[in-house]
This record gives structure tokens, C-alpha cells and sequence, in this order.
């Protein structure tokens, strides 16, 4: 049976959609069977950020309400071996997802999967919760800003208390934290909360930390999973993150500012 | 202040709104009222040790409707003299409503008094839960110890079994939105509290983390509840109804470990 990890923030653009395709690209590249699905029905955006958007015949609904097949939905990554997507409907909305629709799908891909990430739409209404319902696992993504740590601390109060994993009385949800956007330099100026600011507020399993960098914004614009960009340091941050979840024991980067060389100086490196 | 308990219907606020033509409505309600166990039929004696407590808390006492117990008697049948005893507990600004527990016929002398009879069906439960000075009962620990007086002023509806009757333990964190409460008793958590989230209890709240949401002890009036906490960086602190928001905290006293109590209805913050 397949993981299912939710990726979650109940703030919106904080990096939920980047952070799961990242972490899809990334567990698929180590040899894993993944598949994400978007679950913001009505505003999908995953498949932009996989670049796959031309490609969507069939969605998330057409699954659920029995109009196409898995296999007609999902489309293959072209360039990860085992990653497949499945769009989210852009025509419906989120009551078109119900409980026994969604864990049929989880359950059927779960079958064919060794990981199944969810990207979960802003908000903790039904798109949210029906995200976060089935997951063994979730990802609060987090910048280090005030708000966006009050909604993130919100969201693990409905993790622990709204998901099937608590309704059934199971072992609970593994959280874990992923602060995104974190830029140093600011902290430093005090301008930003500082990661221990931010655990002293969730104390959580922290997962990784993503710096700002413009890299994440030309791999959404491109199309490619920033995980790919292995030159930039988010894109080496998301696969230390990646790293991480699968047990390994990878020393956090990108938490100091940098001393600046003087090339870097003299051509805005 | 009298301490009364909620009902199903107090959930549904606006029940009491415009409903058209209907001049009332039938509802059940239950209330937690305070019962005297008269533990020996010297109406003197009785008089002598109720007395001094109604002094103690005579805000509490007025016109509080209370409940004659007559369980404890040990003459089963004895003639209770109800004109005597309902007499004093007026004297003492109580409204003596009903009695429970006795034989058939102290039932039909306290109807003569135009007490109502209550069943004692409903005594193991919450209906005549004891809600006065339930702190002090506490205190006190022990059923014995209470039972040693011939007036057992409040009384938990179970008896006494340790200190921890009725109190609840969270060993995870509260996080914001979310909210916990604590009938009847005190309320312990040992996780952070997170800004946003709700710890209720109608006892004392005991809070060995950073406590950043809002706290509510003594909920159902016990002006003698009581708020503990390691860190205090709380929004809202209240003690039976008596609150201070966070603005109204003094900075000194914020990131320190402190206790909230009320002093003759005024909040007081005081270093741990």
C-alpha cells in the first residue's frame, strides 16, 4: 500500500504546488512509483508547474464520478521514469470530491504506487480537508511570516483531529515542517522570523528549509519541477528535503547568509 | 455568579428569538445546584455551621436555589422538622427548592413545605452536580474530611475519589482553532498552547508550556478557579467571567511563570 503524503499550509502561495511537485519529482527520481494529484479543484495549477498542461484529457472528478478510468487520467512524466499526474477538474468545484470517491482512488492508486503526494488547495474547507482525509504523512509548508505560521498551526489542528487516521483512532498523521522562502539576509536584518522563531511556535519534525531564490519562479514559468534545477539552492534544497523524508541524515543548508565573493558583488550573483 | 449548568438547549443560541406567534416554548434545561446533606437533625448545630460559611461567601449564597439531601440520615424515618430548617436556610438568603433521598414520609412533610420531591434517579448524575465552592472541596481532598462536618456544602456528584475527579490531562499540543474543555474540573496540558486556541475548564487551568491562546477558568462561576502557567503570553486570561486581554497584561509579567486568581473580583497576576 501506497504512503499518501499531503502536501498543506492553509495559506495560500506559500509554495504548496512547488513543494509538491518537487517532492514527487524528487521520491520518483530515487526509483519510487509516485504519482501527484491536485486536489484544488477549480483552480488547478499542478500541472502548469509539471508542465504537462497540454497534455490533460481527463481530471480528478472524471475519476471519481466513474467517467474515465485511472489509467485514461494519469499522465506520464516525460522526464522521471515512474511519476504520473493527475490533474485536478479546472470546470468543477471541491464539493464534486467526496470521501468514498477520493479513498477509491487513493486505494486504487495505491495498489500500483509506492507514494502518493496530494496538493492540497489553500483554505481548511472541503478541497483542503478532503486533501489532507487519507494521508499517512503531511508536509506544513510554512514561510516565516507571522500569518502564515498562525494558519500552518491552524491546519495541524485539523490534521490531528479531522483526518481518518484520528476518526479511526490510528497511530496519527506524521507531520513534518517545510519553511519555504526563508531568506537569511533578512532574518539577519530581522525583517523575517527566524527558523527557531517559527519552531518555537509549531515545534515540529522540520523537514527542510527552501531558500527564496528566483530559480523557483523560472522552473514554474518553465514548466520543470524546481528539484531539477540542480545548480540552484532550492532546487538542492528540495532534494535535501526529499532525502530527508526517506530517512537519510542531511545536514541543513542555506540557513546562514552567505559572505558575498567579489564576483558575486560586481554581477548580483 | 450562581453556578448553573448548560442544558442542550444552551447550545442553540437565539433559541429564545422571534419564533412567530408561539407565546413560549417547552424545553428541558438542567441546572447544577448546590445540596445540603444534613448529616444529623440538630437544626441548632446546623444553624451554628452554615452560618459562618454563608458569611464567608454570602454573594454565593444569596438567593441561591439549594436542595435538603436526606440520604445520610441515619434514622431513616426521622421527622426532619422542615418549618425549622427551610426557615433558617431563608433566614440565610438560600431558596430552599426541593429535598431527595428521603423516606415517604419526610416526603410527604417537605410537600406540606411546598418543597418539590426529587427523584433519586438522576443522583448519580450530573443533575444536582455540586458546583459550590468545588475548589474547596478539592482542597479538602477527602470525603472523610468533608463528611466530619455535619454540612457538606457542595458535593461532587461522585463521591470524592482522589483529587483528580473530573480532571482532564492533554499531553499534546493545542493548536490554534482548537478548544478544549473541562467539565467539571481542572484542566492540565502539558503541550504548548498556540494563539487562536481555547482552554475552557470550570476549575483551574494548569498550563507547563508557553501559553499564547486564551484561557477561560472557572467557567461556570467559580470565583475561586484559578489559571497556572509556565510562560505567560496568553490573549485572553478570565477567571469566571473576569477577564484581561493580553494589552491589559503588564509586559513585566509576559514570558513569566505566574498564577491569575481573583481577588475580591479583581484579576490578580502574580509571579511564580
Amino acid at each position: 500500500m501506497a504512503r499518501v503524503i499531503v502536501i498543506t499550509s492553509g495559506k495560500g502561495g506559500v509554495g504548496k504546488t512547488t513543494t509538491a511537485a518537487a517532492m514527487a519529482m524528487g521520491l520518483a527520481q530515487r526509483g519510487n512509483r509516485t504519482v501527484v494529484i491536485d486536489f484544488d479543484v477549480g483552480l488547478r495549477n499542478l500541472d502548469l508547474i509539471m508542465g504537462c498542461e497540454r497534455r490533460v484529457v481527463y481530471d480528478f472528478v472524471n475519476v471519481i464520478n466513474g467517467e474515465a478510468n485511472l489509467n485514461q487520467a494519469l499522465i506520464r512524466d516525460k522526464r522521471c521514469d515512474g511519476l504520473y499526474v493527475l490533474p485536478a477538474s479546472q470546470t468543477r468545484d471541491k464539493d464534486a470530491l467526496t470521501v468514498e470517491g477520493v479513498g477509491q482512488v487513493l486505494e486504487d492508486l495505491g495498489k500500483s504506487h509506492d507514494y502518493i503526494v496530494c496538493d492540497s488547495p489553500a483554505g481548511i474547507e472541503h478541497g483542503a480537508t478532503m486533501a489532507m482525509y487519507f494521508a499517512d504523512d503531511a508536509v506544513v509548508v510554512t514561510n516565516p511570516e507571522v500569518s502564515s505560521v498562525r494558519d500552518s498551526d491552524r491546519m495541524l489542528g485539523i490534521l490531528s483531529s479531522k483526518s481518518r487516521r484520528a476518526e479511526s483512532n490510528e497511530e496519527p498523521i506524521r507531520e513534518h515542517l517545510l519553511l519555504t522562502r526563508y531568506s537569511p539576509e533578512r532574518v539577519a536584518r530581522g525583517e523575517m522570523l527566524s527558523l527557531e522563531d517559527v519552531q518555537e511556535i509549531l515545534s515540529l519534525n522540520l523537514l527542510g528549509v527552501i531558500p527564496e531564490s528566483q530559480a523557483v519562479l523560472n522552473a514554474s514559468n518553465a514548466g520543470v519541477p524546481v528539484i531539477l534545477s540542480s545548480d540552484s539552492d532550492a532546487g538542492q534544497a528540495y532534494g535535501d528535503m526529499v532525502s530527508r523524508f526517506l530517512g537519510e541524515d542531511v545536514p541543513m543548508r542555506f540557513l546562514e547568509a552567505g559572505k558575498k565573493g567579489l564576483f558575486s558583488r560586481i554581477f548580483g550573483g | 455568579m450562581v453556578s448553573q449548568s448548560i442544558s442542550s438547549a444552551a447550545g442553540q443560541p437565539g433559541a429564545n428569538g422571534a419564533k412567530g406567534d408561539l407565546a413560549f416554548e417547552l424545553k428541558a434545561a438542567a441546572f447544577t445546584l448546590p445540596v445540603i446533606r444534613l448529616l444529623c437533625l440538630d437544626m441548632d448545630a446546623v444553624e451554628a455551621q452554615l452560618a459562618p460559611k454563608v458569611e464567608q461567601a454570602p454573594g454565593f449564597f444569596r438567593n441561591t436555589p439549594v436542595v435538603i439531601d436526606l440520604g445520610e440520615l441515619s434514622a431513616s424515618d426521622a421527622d426532619v422538622g422542615f418549618p425549622q430548617l427551610v426557615g433558617l436556610l431563608r433566614g440565610l438568603g438560600m431558596i430552599p427548592v426541593g429535598v431527595r433521598g428521603g423516606s415517604a414520609g419526610q416526603n410527604e412533610a417537605a410537600q406540606a413545605m411546598e418543597l418539590a420531591i426529587l427523584g433519586d434517579s438522576v443522583k448519580p448524575k450530573r443533575a444536582e452536580a455540586a458546583a459550590a465552592e468545588p475548589s474547596k472541596a478539592a482542597r479538602a481532598n477527602s470525603a472523610a474530611g468533608a463528611k466530619a462536618q455535619p454540612i457538606v456544602a457542595a458535593q461532587t456528584d461522585a463521591p470524592v475519589i482522589g483529587v483528580d475527579t473530573g480532571s482532564t490531562l492533554i499531553e499534546r499540543p493545542v493548536r490554534s482553532g482548537q478548544r478544549v474543555y473541562a467539565a467539571g474540573g481542572d484542566l492540565t496540558v502539558i503541550g504548548a498552547v498556540s494563539s487562536g486556541a481555547e482552554l475552557m475548564a470550570d476549575g483551574n487551568i494548569h498550563v507547563y508550556a508557553p501559553l499564547r491562546g486564551r484561557v477561560m477558568a472557572g467557567l461556570k462561576g467559580n470565583e475561586g478557579a484559578r489559571i497556572f502557567c509556565q510562560d505567560l503570553q496568553a490573549e485572553l486570561i478570565s477567571i469566571a467571567g473576569h477577564y484581561r486581554v493580553s494589552e491589559n497584561i503588564p509586559a513585566e509579567l509576559k514570558g513569566r511563570r505566574v498564577q491569575v486568581f481573583l481577588d475580591h473580583a479583581v484579576l490578580r497576576i502574580e509571579p511564580l
